[in-house]
């Protein structure tokens, strides 16, 4: 099957890369760009820990195809920090603990911001909820919750 | 040994500061078994058995070798024959010979330039199957007339004319559990049945395996021992464990799931067939949960006999599990387990290890203890409830303590369980006032921690800061946890120690991050390589001051001379003794190899608040409250990070998770979407107590964490719909359609 080029922009560089149809968002990210910090657990959409942005939206990069991410703007977690200051998300996740192995972490955060960017005040049910395509199977998810909220309150002063 | 025998304050132990890896696990940088590339890698694909049981008559892969791209495929004629055990399981287990045993067994292996063109390959590799009988359920397995999975599997244990899946038979106990029972004023019976469930680590397993024509070679791979790794690959393989370098990744959760091998040497016999080229090789997620181990299924029957005072006088355990189609189901550690808790005059055990066609079973956290628990606790609990006793008075009545002949044997030394009792019972969630359909279950749960094999070096850098290199590979936290205790020993600041974990060419034989050990054993070897390289920069001090090395001290960080008659010098520090060290004697290290002794078991009590939902049958956590020994919690955010996890998981299994296989003897449910592990909008905040009754074998008292919270939840949540509908589960999951038919046939009468 002949490759489709594909030009985009990743957490804020243009990047060209060839792509196969049949190739996910995730795949492209991880072994043509050698973004790496996006993770695979499931290649369903049913873990999050794949999650990135696209032109502002939350998504499942397991369920996008790399062909999909032409002319659009992808912001995964090595784009989080800017220019080495962390995301209080990042800080407040190191700082409380809220990962063990941290394999589901890249995608927490990823989705946290977006829950953040959108509402600055969320409730903890509503940090349930948002999260719950986010699977963490070592902390209960308690010192993440925790995070959270506790970097929604630092950032909103 | 009364508590205050052990120091009780320290400096840094017990102190929350960052992980050292914390940067890299927040920015994406670090990385995992899958995130590694090397020159000139080819992707591999496996090809696995769509049948329960089979035999394979042909593997045809004339196709897929046509296909432009790929390089080498292999079949298990591509592996030596090694002679039964462990390394012919492990090797049947990598890639089926004569039959398919389970549905998800690898039975080919390709390697192509790109995973794409790997699994196109794939599925041009045509094999034609025999279908055979085959058999998934536990008690179906055990019976005289199941499909044998294996003839001749069985040891010296099974009496002749057990069923033919039996392989294992273990009878034990002590006492005279007759007399007990006559003694007793109530005696019940209980059967109870628990569904295999898998870790459910989020990182599937992955590898880039590289293998040469001169047979040696390399491996980058995500696990919880890479010597086992090297050991286990060498003896699948037939190559010599020496020649094979494997560097653990960092590892993206393993629950004891990732202390074997899986696929591993399919990589390296790839490699080897396609001119040493490396290949990478990662699972996808339905062939972790298809191919990889997940825990056993039981069947338990279990009999206790109690005084109308609520005193127990005997019990015992019938305990059948399967394993898979492999010996190594963990029945016996489940027996060992079952009655832990508690003081007990007479008990008596027995269990069957039974062949199934279902995957190997791997460890799972406190691997057959769940299951034990869920039988004893949810009868312990009915039968104290129709005393009208309460449940921690009930447990603290008979809860083992220092001096009790435990029930599988050894006499217990200094434990916590009845602290861990009154900790619960102090607890505010026990004031908590339910309302209706609202239920409060309580549970104990135990697990024996352990030391193993453990080989540590550290050294002194030439500015006074200290390298660490362990073999225990870091899952949650344990870099953190080591360099506390070693900055704390050497009398530096935590920042000033750096923990790595090495490759296998760097240390001796380590064993894996498993059975609660990382922070006992590693740690306490860490600890005796940091005294080691202290006498060592104490003799130096001594030297240069013409004193006796014994007249040296080392305190806060510095050699000092030891009371008034050592002589008046002033202190050397750490930074001045190693800046000095090429010229006094060369580098400054320590280490340890060995099997640190002192292990201390761990005790915990959980209390659950659940709400069911009349209508549906659906559970609700409302509250959970975790109370565990942890001996010394040296870096306590990552204990309270080991109950809550260990809780969530528990709870998991309690409510959610089964593994489902249909008539066809294939697993139902191979994704997350049907094998549904707890998500944050099914939880509350997990309650924590960390209880600390310092073990005497440890420098700092640590007894393990990792391992006991996951045994509580499965009895304490049934416990807990018990007290809310009156309905006692026997079987989990306790799913809402299985609890929901238990209501409408209470209603109905
Ligand atoms: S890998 Fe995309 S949702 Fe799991
Ligand atoms: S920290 Fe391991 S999966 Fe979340």
């Amino acid at each position: 099957m002949s490759k489709i080029h594909v030009t985009t922009t990743v957490n804020g560089d243009t990047v060209e890369f060839l792509a196969d149809p049949r190739e996910t968002l995730l795949d492209c990210l991880r072994d043509k760009l050698g973004l790496t910090g996006s993770k695979e657990g499931c290649g369903t959409g049913d873990c999050g820990a794949c999650s990135v942005t696209v032109d502002g939206v939350l998504v499942s990069s397991c369920l996008v195809l790399g062909v999909e991410a032409q002319g659009k703007s992808v912001t995964t977690i090595e784009g989080m920090d800017k220019d080495g200051e962390l995301h209080p998300l990042q800080r407040h996740f190191v700082e409380k603990a809220a990962l063990q192995c941290g394999f589901c972490t890249p995608g927490f955060l990823v989705a946290a911001k977006a829950l953040l960017d959108k509402n600055p005040d969320p409730t903890e049910t509503e940090v349930r909820y948002w999260l719950a395509g986010n699977l963490c199977r070592c902390t209960g998810y308690d010192k993440i919750v925790r995070a959270v909220m506790d970097a929604a309150a630092e950032m909103r002063g | 040994m009364p508590k205050d025998e052990i120091k009780q304050t320290f400096r840094l132990v017990g102190t929350r500061p960052d992980r050292p890896d914390g940067l890299d696990k927040v920015t994406g940088r670090a990385r995992y078994g899958a995130d590694f590339s090397a020159p000139g890698m080819l992707w591999a694909s496996v090809v696995r058995s769509p049948h329960a049981h089979a035999r394979i008559k042909k593997i045809d892969a004339s196709k897929a070798l046509a296909l432009e791209g790929v390089k080498a495929v292999v079949t298990r004629a591509d592996f030596p024959e090694v002679p039964a055990g462990e390394y012919w399981d492990l090797q049947e287990n990598t890639i089926a010979g004569e039959r398919a045993l389970y549905d998800g067994h690898a039975v080919a292996a390709v390697a192509a330039t790109s995973q794409l063109i790997a699994h196109d390959a794939a599925r041009l590799i045509e094999v034609e199957y025999e279908i055979l009988p085959h058999v998934t359920d536990v008690d179906e397995a055990f019976k005289m007339d199941a499909p044998v999975i294996r003839e001749g599997a069985a040891d010296y244990s099974v009496p002749e004319g057990s069923p033919p899946n039996v392989v294992k038979v273990l009878d034990f106990g002590r006492g005279d559990v007759e007399a007990g029972f006559a003694s007793a004023d109530l005696v019940k019976e209980g059967h109870y049945t628990t569904e295999a469930t898998h870790q459910g680590y989020i990182e599937p397993h992955a590898c880039v395996g590289q293998l040469g024509s001169d047979g040696k070679g390399e491996m980058w791979v995500c696990t919880q021992g890479h010597w086992y790794i090297r050991r286990m690959c060498a003896g699948v393989l037939g190559i010599e464990a020496a020649n094979l370098r494997v560097t653990a990744s960092e590892i993206g959760g393993g629950f004891g799931g990732k202390t074997t091998i899986f696929m591993e040497p399919l990589s390296l016999a790839l490699s080897r067939k396609s001119g040493g080229r490396p290949v990478k090789l990662v699972m996808s997620r339905a062939e972790v949960l298809r191919a990889t181990g997940p825990t056993a299924s039981a069947s338990m029957d279990v009999k206790i006999g109690m005084t109308k005072d609520g005193k127990l006088t005997a019990a015992t355990a019938v305990f059948r599990m399967q394993g898979g189609a492999f010996t190594g189901s963990p029945v016996d550690a489940a027996l060992n387990c079952a009655f832990a808790c508690y003081e007990l005059p007479a008990v008596h055990h027995l269990g069957y290890d039974i062949l199934a066609n279902r995957p190997k079973a791997a460890a799972y956290r406190a691997p057959g203890a769940p299951m034990a628990a869920f039988a004893v606790e949810n009868l312990l609990d009915e039968m104290w409830g129709e005393l009208g006793l309460d449940p921690l008075d009930a447990r603290m009545m008979n809860a083992a303590k220092e001096g009790t002949k435990s029930s599988y044997g050894p006499t217990f030394k200094r434990i916590g369980f009845e602290e861990t009792l009154e900790a619960a019972k102090a607890h505010k969630n026990l004031s908590v006032k339910l309302g209706p359909n609202q239920g409060r279950g309580v549970a104990a749960g135990f697990w024996f921690n352990y030391n193993g094999d453990t080989s540590v070096s550290l050294a002194v850098a030439e500015d006074g800061t200290a390298q660490v290199s362990v073999g225990t590979p870091d899952i949650g936290g344990s870099r953190a946890s080591i360099a506390l205790m070693v900055a704390e020993t050497l009398g530096i600041e935590y920042e000033d120690v750096r923990v790595s974990v090495v490759e296998t060419g760097a240390l001796g034989v380590n064993e894996p991050t498993h059975g609660s050990r990382a922070t006992f054993a590693t740690g306490k070897a860490a600890v005796e390589a940091a005294e080691s390289a202290i006498k060592d920069m104490c003799r130096r001090a001594a030297k240069k001051w013409g004193i006796d090395e014994d007249a040296v001290e080392w305190v806060d960080g510095a050699a000092r001379p030891a009371g008034p008659n050592a002589g008046k010098f002033p202190p050397l520090s750490i930074v001045e003794i190693a800046a000095k060290m090429s010229s006094t004697g060369g580098p400054i290290a320590g280490h340890y190899e060995g099997n640190p002794p002192g292990v201390g078991e761990s005790f915990g009590t959980h209390v659950v608040d659940v709400e069911v939902d009349p209508e549906t049958g659906r559970t609700e956590i409302l509250r959970y409250l975790v109370v565990q020994d942890a001996g010394r919690a040296i870096h306590p955010s990552y204990v309270e990070g080991q109950y809550q996890g260990g809780a969530v998981q528990g709870i998991g299994w309690a409510l959610n998770e089964e593994y489902v296989y249909g008539a066809d003897g294939r697993l139902q449910n191979p994704v997350f979407l049907d094998y549904r592990i707890p998500v944050a909008s099914d939880l509350p905040m997990i309650d924590t107590v960390i209880v600390e009754v310092p073990n005497p074998g440890h420098p700092y008292g640590v007894r393990g964490v990792g391992e006991t919270g996951i045994t509580p939840p499965l009895p304490a949540v049934a416990n807990a719909i018990a007290a809310a509908t009156g309905i006692r589960m026997h079987s989990l999951p306790i799913s809402p359609s299985k609890l929901l038919a238990a209501m409408n046939a209470k209603r109905k009468g």
